[in-house]
């Protein structure tokens, strides 16, 4: 095991805990996207100080999907943003967790999010801004597939393109599965590569658990400065690393109890071996 | 004392909307790094006046897309500029409600909702266009601030302020013409409300073209013997609770008049203060759970009765319910 698989494995391993501890949350969108998130964030793609969140040389992040709270909380407690310890708090009175991204409480998170299509907008937006300044950083935004139903992520699209934003990428989380079902079944999103290609993008597909892959695909879009904005559409499984939950629309938006929740670091630890990075 | 207009000055009429692309170029001059991110209106909200004074790197045109308006805004924002969205105040902030609240007003952003062409004085374009219902919809919204100007220059003071206030802040302008009342050099203050004239018998308390429709009732009083004070209260919230409790408790009555829905606007901001503090008899000048309809701005104001004459019926109805 790599030590960025055993990051992705790690905070897979989080995020089933303090989703149990909660009570409540998002494990499947969660578990999809953690790849990506250790592939940006420990893979050498984001530029990123966790000592100095509002360092100005930073690339920016912004979690679309914000239903995926836990992914990125867990992302930033083991980059250094807070202590992990904290991350037993999502959900609860007084915590700085919120079940969604609450940029005002949370280092490292740059806007909250958590009502869906808005992500890339804001991203377009500071991406547009950082070129009005000059500055040679990357904003990357990480969407759901199901979120590319709402109309506003294709009105970003055609200004991010119009605009020729080649410093803004956009990740799709494409693990087919939405509340309500999958995702062709409920209101079909289609060959979303084809659709960014078609408003004028730069896209590719990988393989979303492929983390040497995704380094790659994520890094060659950041370099990728020929005018037009980026779409890396990542396959991914909903749930992946908890064999019960892979690929099953109803764990959405469902917390484990404690046996499952058990059975599920099982799995996973069992993936990991004892070679736990955090000893 | 805040700086009026003098005697030539206010004899001229202008829209606030006016105000706007000309302010924002003035502040890019001076060095402020504001943007403007419209929705295919530009020369309507005059943004298209920050690309004319050699700013055009600055003006984001998004197309028919206010949503997404809303948001670029948020982007810029959080890359250290300070971002003001224009449309029609319909789409400005109807349309992209949900924008404002869950990424503007929850991540308490630099970003301005400053749209043109609110309330009934949009005139022909009729009730899809007037909208009535948006400082209800931008008041309850937690961080954010809402100013509603009376004139060009009261309107160039806010957009100023709005600027220099870190946070989300709407500023509502209008497409009518209205006359100059304050000096062309005023500066405002978020808080403030200002005691245009004073009076003994009943306080108006305005906001935007009903400022001058409560002067203008003042003096048809003041020819009937009757005294009222006028108050031009721009800043809808935070309400300068001071000085409208200091009048009412002179004049035992007030008068609320807005160019908007009587539910949730400045009136109730006013109804919600004294009912707290010192219960009053309050009358409402607004648009009553209604839409608008095409016509002339004056043949509007008259036709929903929002105009001088309804202030002094108001006015008359609500001293007759003083206690003795």
């Amino acid at each position: 095991m790599t030590e960025l698989e055993r990051r992705a494995n790690d905070m897979r391993a989080d995020i089933v805990r303090m989703i149990a501890e909660a009570g409540s949350g998002h494990p499947g969108g969660s578990l999809s996207c953690a790849d990506i998130l250790a592939a940006l964030y420990f893979g050498g793609v984001l530029e990123h100080d966790p000592r100095n969140p509002q360092w100005e040389g930073r690339d920016r992040f912004i979690l679309a999907k914000g239903h995926a709270a836990p992914a990125l909380y867990a992302v930033l407690a083991q980059a250094g943003y807070f202590p992990r310890e904290e991350l037993a708090t999502l959900r609860k009175l007084g915590s700085r967790l919120q079940g969604h991204p609450d940029s005002n409480q949370v280092p490292g998170v740059e806007v909250s999010t958590g009502s869906l299509g808005q992500g890339l907008s804001v991203a377009a937006g500071a991406a547009a801004g950082l070129k009005l300044d000059g500055a040679p950083q990357t904003v990357f935004a990480l969407l759901g597939d199901g979120e590319c139903q709402e109309g506003q992520v294709w009105e970003a699209a055609m200004f991010a393109a119009h605009r020729q934003l080649d410093n803004l990428v956009a990740v799709v989380d494409r693990n087919g599965l939405q509340i309500d079902g999958r995702t062709c079944d409920v209101c079909d999103p289609g060959d979303l590569g084809a659709k960014f290609a078609a408003f004028g993008w730069d896209a590719a597909e990988v393989d979303g658990h492929d983390l040497d892959a995704l380094v790659a695909v994520l890094g060659a879009a950041k370099a990728g400065r020929d005018g037009r904005p980026h779409a890396v559409i990542a396959r991914t499984v909903k749930g992946k690393g908890v064999p019960f939950m892979e690929n099953e629309a109803g764990w959405h938006g469902k917390a484990p109890n404690a046996e499952q929740a058990a059975e599920a670091l099982a799995a996973l630890e069992g993936g990991a071996g004892k070679e736990s990075i955090r000893g | 004392m805040v700086k009026l207009a003098d005697g030539a000055q206010a004899q001229q009429k202008k829209a606030t909307r006016a105000a706007y692309g000309a302010t924002l170029a003035e502040l890019a001059s001076e060095g402020v790094p504001v943007v403007a991110v419209d929705a295919d209106l530009t020369g309507s909200t005059t943004t298209k006046k920050l690309a004319d004074a050699g700013f055009a790197d600055r003006l984001f045109n998004c197309g028919i897309a206010e949503q997404n308006m809303v948001d670029v805004a948020a982007g810029l924002a959080i890359t250290g500029h300070v971002a003001f969205t224009g449309s029609f105040a319909v789409f400005g902030t109807g349309r992209a409600y949900d924008q404002i609240r869950n990424t503007v007003c929850y991540s308490n952003l630099d970003v301005k909702i400053a749209p043109t062409h609110a309330g009934i004085s949009v005139g022909p374009d009729g009730g899809s266009h007037q909208m009535l219902e948006d400082v209800s919809l931008m008041r309850g919204l937690p961080n954010m601030r809402v100013l509603v100007p009376a004139d060009y220059a009261a309107a160039r003071a806010a957009l100023r302020l709005a600027a220099a206030t870190p946070g989300p802040v709407y500023v509502r302008m209008g497409r009518a013409s209205v006359p100059c009342v304050y000096a062309d050099d005023v500066e405002l203050e978020l808080g403030r409300a200002y005691v245009l004239r004073e009076g003994a018998d009943a306080t108006i308390v305005a906001c935007g073209v009903e400022v001058e429709q409560a002067l203008k009732a003042a003096e048809l009083l003041a020819a009937e013997g009757i005294e009222a004070e006028v108050i031009d209260a721009l800043s809808v919230k935070p309400l300068d609770e001071e000085t409208i409790l200091a009048s009412v408790g002179k004049t035992g009555c007030a008068v609320v008049a807005e160019e908007h829905s009587v539910m949730g606007g400045l009136g109730s901001a006013v109804a919600e203060t004294l009912a707290r503090t010192r219960p009053a008899p309050a009358e409402f000048v607004g648009m009553r759970d209604a839409f608008g309809k095409s016509g002339e701005f004056d043949e509007l104001m008259a036709y929903f009765n929002l105009d001088a004459r309804a202030i002094v019926e108001a006015v008359k109805k609500v001293m007759a319910r003083k206690q003795v």
